[in-house]
């Protein structure tokens, strides 16, 4: 298979925030999905939660505004905005649970046409499980979406038609935003909104599930 | 019921915890993490311990201490693959630990639950993954639930900022985590703070955990904790 370029993890990450509406509290996963923060404009009122506890949080801490209590959930030393608020876990997951979050962004080693989220475990053997706050996430936020590489390293795609990873949630994602195109999964498809480097026919052949393409043309 | 005990030292915090006892270990991480009292059970002897705590321990000190020291039969967590869980690694590859991974927010819910009296509960979360497998299902209003039960501890260890002389309790920051609802699920409950202060000295309004809920306090140096000297 040729090796198709897409765009790159900030472009995508650039993307992901401009489709975050102001005002929104969001969860931001570990990895690739925190880079989203780095591109939210300071006026646009989005609040963070981090599952360990805070609504509010800031940037990563630098030299001697780090403070072992204070961290994300990566474990990362943060910063507190004002307007800040801290709770417990049980409250913390309780507010994803309950649907009080308006978008959560995860990574994902797949996701399937129906939205369904394989991210938490390989389900090699010897490969030591670990879910943390993922499945809560994806069930429980009122969006989910997926920010994702559309291809493995050795080019097999991570959208399918069923997922072959143990999954995390069922029919729980929205949207996935990958390098070459971004998806939005719908009741009953899945449409194709942008194409980074990539034509939609091309797309088709890469991945083995319909697609339906609406992106928009460039006026003939 | 009865009054708290205010103690000298993480040793005598810790006194008496029986062999096979299960422990709710607070803690994100190193955040909250009550590394004295973990670090003084090392001393105190206490073996084929049950811990439910969110992660298998960071590094070298505390829990991953306890777990090095093959203390720990089975753990209770969501999350024991870190960057620096080498001795979790090591104990789960040799077979020599048990592991029962629990989604971060059913584990919190399940100690929630067990201090707040409640039976079971019914949550979203993990229907239709792996880890519903051999659980009771429900659909309620067309969406799947898994029948999910208490988590209760013989004891708890927390780390909390600061207690009054009668155990009301005050964190900080993320550091709160688990504490609030462990405090309510075990039998005695067990609090490292960085500070001791009088009755009043804490605005009511702002008190966390009440102090109902805790039996035993010792004051600790976190600076000293860290290096081992706290003993």
């Amino acid at each position: 298979m040729s090796t198709l370029t897409g765009i790159s993890k900030d472009a995508l990450a650039r993307i992901v925030a401009a489709d975050i509406l102001p005002g929104s509290f969001v969860n931001l996963g570990i990895g690739l999905p925190t880079r989203i923060s780095n591109y939210l404009p300071p006026d646009s009122g989005v609040m963070l939660h981090t599952e360990n506890g805070m609504l509010g949080m800031g940037p990563e801490a630098a030299n001697d505004e780090i403070d072992p209590d204070l961290v994300n959930a990566g474990k990362v030393p943060v910063t507190e905005l004002p307007g800040a608020s801290y709770f417990h876990h049980a409250d913390s997951f309780a507010i994803m649970r309950g649907g009080h979050l308006d978008v959560c962004v995860l990574g994902a080693y797949q996701v399937s046409a129906r939205g369904d989220l394989a991210n938490w475990h390989t389900g090699k053997p010897g490969d030591i499980p670990a879910v943390g706050g993922a499945m809560d996430l994806a069930t429980g936020a009122r969006q989910t979406f997926v920010m994702m590489n559309l291809l493995t390293r050795d080019g097999r795609p991570k959208l399918v038609s069923e997922c072959n990873y143990p999954l995390t949630g069922l029919a729980c994602v929205t949207r996935v935003y990958t390098d070459l195109a971004v998806f939005l999964i719908q009741p009953d498809r899945v449409v194709v909104r942008d194409l980074f480097g990539v034509d939609f026919s091309t797309l088709t052949t890469v991945l083995e599930i319909p697609l339906v393409d609406q992106t928009q043309k460039a006026a003939p | 019921m009865s009054k708290v005990v205010i103690v000298d030292s993480a040793l005598e915090a810790v006194a008496g915890i029986p062999d096979g006892a299960t422990l709710l270990v607070g803690g994100f991480g190193s955040a909250g993490q009550p590394v004295a009292l973990i670090e003084a059970l090392l001393e105190g002897g206490a073996r084929e311990l049950t811990v439910v705590s969110n992660n298998a321990g960071n590094g070298d000190h505390g829990l991953a201490a306890l777990i090095r020291q093959a203390r720990v039969r089975k753990i209770v967590c969501s999350f024991p693959r870190q960057s620096d869980s080498w001795h979790f690694d090591a104990a789960w590859r040799a077979g020599a630990i048990e592991l029962e991974l629990v989604p971060q927010g059913t584990l919190a819910e399940r100690i929630r639950a067990a201090g707040a009296g409640i039976g079971a509960f019914f949550t979203p979360t993990g229907f239709g993954t792996p880890l519903a497998d051999g659980k009771e299902t429900r659909v309620i209003d067309g969406r799947g639930y898994l029948l999910e039960y208490p988590l209760r501890g013989d004891v708890a260890l927390i780390a909390a900022h600061k207690a009054d002389e009668l155990g009301n309790l005050i964190y900080r920051k993320t550091a709160r985590n688990f504490g609030p609802i462990m405090a309510a699920a075990a039998g005695t409950t067990i609090v490292q703070v960085d500070d001791i202060v009088p009755v009043g000295a804490l605005d009511p309004e702002h008190v966390v955990t009440p102090c109902l809920y805790v039996d035993r306090v010792v004051r600790v140096d976190r600076n000293l904790a860290m290096s081992g000297d706290i003993l």
